[in-house]
């Protein structure tokens, strides 16, 4: 494939009966071809993979002067996610004093086999009860003074992927979260070491 | 070589091939825009969502290590943000410094120190220790920053300014409440998170 010229470009004019090699013009373009291909396809993937993803969050109003009285919403509905340190993760379902069965205070991890899980069979649940889709479950998410925004972007990003109609953040904490999520901080589960993001 | 055989390029020219593609090469070249160094490098948090950011009229809060970075695009917006916080701070920039601010990166100084930041070179930029803007109730910079932010971008581009916050993923909660927060306060409800791409789970 390769035509490169080899043979001497001038020079001897007087050989020409001699020389029996045919004189090639042409230059081979085939490597230079798989160059520009590579850089090409360097560029088309860089510049469009290259920005930023990003994960829209809306919140409610926050008006001071708003007078809406706060909506009640019925127990059986809700679910209670508080994000400690070291990637803690509890959740209750229902109030925290009297949560429906099956839902006391639990630790969960992050990821596919903790907390999705368990959010997608509450999903279901949920649907069950009240029967139409427009009530589903409440997600409430609150994330502790001590959890990272790792945390809080990685229960965002669960709630996109289970597809919770409703989730609120709050800041509020009852002294009993509060001890439900920093108590037991102290004895480090392995469990709540690892991370969801391999 | 006794038999004389009709000799047959293998080859096909590739000079039209390779025109093409170089030309194509030099239209991805000129397109691609320039990645700019970051002041503050931060680990954003994977996601699984796929929206991107959109490429103008935004404003990026950078969060990490407990300082707030500002950074907003287009430069006809940069420019008539320094001049209207200029004037609220009573600090004056040069026509140099506006164009100098336009072009930099984002920046994490209080407004008051800005223009010795501007007169720095790019490469000793790089190595300042930036403070961060000042955010606190008696002191607050940032809400400046972002509401000059977006009336100059109201009256350049006639849009609502978009807000972005890159958090660093290791970033404690309060701190990225607390820009919430300054955001609310301005009734800006709907902001972009901006995060990593997450491979799909095994």
């Amino acid at each position: 494939m390769a035509e490169l010229n080899t043979g001497d470009g001038g020079g001897k004019k007087g050989s020409k009966k001699v020389r029996s090699k045919k004189q090639n013009s042409k230059v081979d373009l085939t490597a230079m071809v798989d160059l520009a291909f590579l850089l090409i396809t360097f560029f088309m993937l860089t510049t469009t993979l290259s920005k930023p993803q990003s994960m829209n969050l809306g919140l409610p109003d926050k008006d001071p002067e708003d007078k809406t009285p706060p909506v009640k919403v019925d127990e059986n509905r809700t679910m209670t996610i508080l994000l400690g340190d070291n990637n803690k993760l509890v959740r209750f379902v229902g109030l925290l004093d009297k949560p429906v069965s099956g839902g006391a205070p639990k630790d969960f991890e992050y990821g596919k086999d903790g907390i999705r899980k368990e959010l997608l069979s509450r999903k279901a649940a949920v649907l069950q009860y009240t029967g139409t889709k427009e009530k589903g479950m409440i997600v409430i998410i609150k994330p502790s003074k001590k959890s990272n925004y790792r945390n809080l972007v990685d229960i965002l990003d669960e709630m996109a992927i289970v597809g919770v109609p409703t989730y609120a953040i709050v800041n509020e904490f009852t002294p009993e979260e509060s001890k439900l999520i920093g108590g037991s901080s102290i004895e480090k589960t392995p469990a709540a070491e690892k991370t969801s993001n391999p | 070589m006794a038999i004389k055989m009709k000799k047959k390029s293998t080859s096909t020219d590739m000079t039209a091939m390779c025109d093409v593609a170089f030309l194509l090469l030099t239209f991805f070249i000129l397109t691609a825009t320039a990645k700019v160094p970051e002041v503050m490098p931060v680990d954003t948090p994977a996601s699984t969502v796929q929206t991107k950011l959109p490429e103008k009229d935004l404003a990026t809060l950078t969060v990490g290590h407990g300082k707030v970075f500002f950074d907003v695009k287009g430069k006809d917006v940069r420019i008539r943000t320094l001049e209207l916080m200029g004037q609220k701070y009573g600090v004056t920039f040069s026509e140099d410094d506006q164009n100098k601010f336009a072009i930099m990166e984002s920046f994490g100084v209080p407004v008051q120190n800005l223009k010795q930041v501007l007169d720095m070179k790019p490469a000793d930029r790089k190595n300042l220790q930036q403070p961060g803007i000042p955010k606190d109730s008696l002191d607050n910079q940032l809400a400046d920053w972002i509401q000059n932010a977006r009336l100059a971008n109201i009256e350049s581009h006639d849009k609502e300014l978009e807000f972005a916050i890159k958090g660093d993923a290791k970033e404690e909660y309060p701190i990225i409440r607390k820009v919430m927060d300054i955001l609310q306060n301005q009734k800006i409800n709907s902001f972009s998170l901006v995060t990593g791409l997450r491979g799909k789970e095994k």
